[in-house]
């Protein structure tokens, strides 16, 4: 728990847990929590609190989840970079064996799913797996490492899993939406509007009704594909919190607290590798439909 | 705020009861189907788990906003 020193009860417990390192301008004339009231023009700072949060308003980012993904990007990156350059007819070791074998089951399921002619489809769809992926991956250390660490090195706050900020993950499901817009306007051109004008009853009269039916159906999309993933890996730490805050319950349920903590990890594997996997297919089947030309 | 445990249940209760309906339905047509065509088997254990995945995330996620509901802001 946060080292303040003072009695946490396990609902500060978990809040501490759920909040994101936060940077951002505090508004002019706001009282900070050591008492020093901001002045003029505002002032940039890291946010002490869900007050000063909630003050900072938009004027914000997220720094653990910039950080902590766009560090997950750059070590995949390197990763397959490195393998790539060291891959040969002869044969592959463990690692360069275990990379292409998952650059050949990207492959497959472009191939299985994806009917257009495009090279960037199958590019994408490796980018996403690994990358939600990995950042599902970290779900997986224990709740209290990171944060605990940080907290000694004198950082308040730490949300280690990027995916469970429905910033990053609404981000990337808007990458994709917007590349769908995109190849949806190259390929079909003015047949774009008139799928979306004329698609379930083609008649001019309906054209109101149709325009109103295919725009929600088109903003769903990503909008659930965001949130899909945001949920699922949300729910999940939430229940490794709560496993985690089970140890403060007294010495009786450590045993029970660590088995739980054990078995929900092991499904979890299934949920993060499930989660990445149809995020990816998602995205394959939503740029395919772009594609489609009738 | 006792209503809100009443909220939760019902949210984890009608999400698992739907999501547990739907995936036993979805998995009783791949046994039919493999066992009809079994050389299908394998692609319709990828497009299962795709449906499974999908099915699953609603009640999850109801789970974790049950337990936020629980946990922070009734607790």
């Amino acid at each position: 728990m946060a080292a303040t020193g003072q009695e946490k009860t396990v609902s500060d417990y978990i809040v501490h847990h759920l909040t994101n390192l936060t940077y951002g301008k505090l508004p002019e004339g706001f009282d900070r929590y050591d008492g020093h009231t901001v002045g003029t023009g505002g002032e940039w700072a890291f946010a002490h609190g869900a007050d000063e949060i909630a003050a900072m308003g938009f004027n914000a980012v997220h720094v653990d989840s910039l950080a902590w993904s766009i560090g997950l990007g750059v070590i995949f990156c390197a990763l397959f970079r490195w393998v790539a350059v060291r891959a040969s007819a002869g044969t592959p070791s463990g690692l360069v064996n275990f990379i292409e074998m998952v650059v050949e089951f990207i492959d497959n399921q472009v191939k299985d799913t994806f009917h257009g002619q495009n090279k960037l489809v199958a590019p994408l769809a490796l980018t996403i797996f690994v990358w939600v992926f990995l950042m599902n991956l970290m779900d997986l250390i224990p709740v209290d490492v990171v944060p605990e660490l940080m907290v000694l090195a004198g950082v308040e706050y730490q949300k280690i899993v990027p995916s469970t900020d429905p910033n990053i993950t609404m981000g990337m499901a808007v990458g994709v939406f917007i590349l769908m817009l995109y190849y949806s306007i190259k390929v079909k051109g003015f047949g774009f509007a008139k799928e979306l004008a004329l698609n379930p009853f083609n008649h001019w009269v309906f054209i109101p009704v149709n325009l109103f039916m295919e725009i929600v159906g088109l903003l769903a999309k990503p909008f659930s594909l965001g949130l899909r993933l945001f949920g699922n890996m949300y729910a999940g730490e939430m229940i490794f919190i709560l496993i985690a805050a089970l140890f403060g319950a007294g010495i009786f349920w450590v045993l029970p607290a660590s088995l739980l903590q054990i078995g929900w990890a092991i499904f979890h594997i299934l949920v993060i590798t499930l989660q990445a996997f149809i995020f990816m297919v998602l995205t394959i089947v939503y740029l395919s439909m772009a594609h489609e030309d009738h | 705020m006792e209503m809100i445990y009443i909220a939760a249940a019902i949210m984890m209760g009608l999400g698992g009861m739907g999501a547990a309906i739907g995936v036993g339905i979805l998995g009783g047509k791949l046994i039919e189907g493999s066992a009809r065509q079994p050389e299908l088997a394998s692609r319709l254990q990828g497009t299962f788990f795709l449906g499974a995945g999908l099915v699953d995330a609603i009640p999850i996620i109801g789970v974790g906003i049950s337990m936020y509901l629980i946990f922070v802001v009734a607790g």
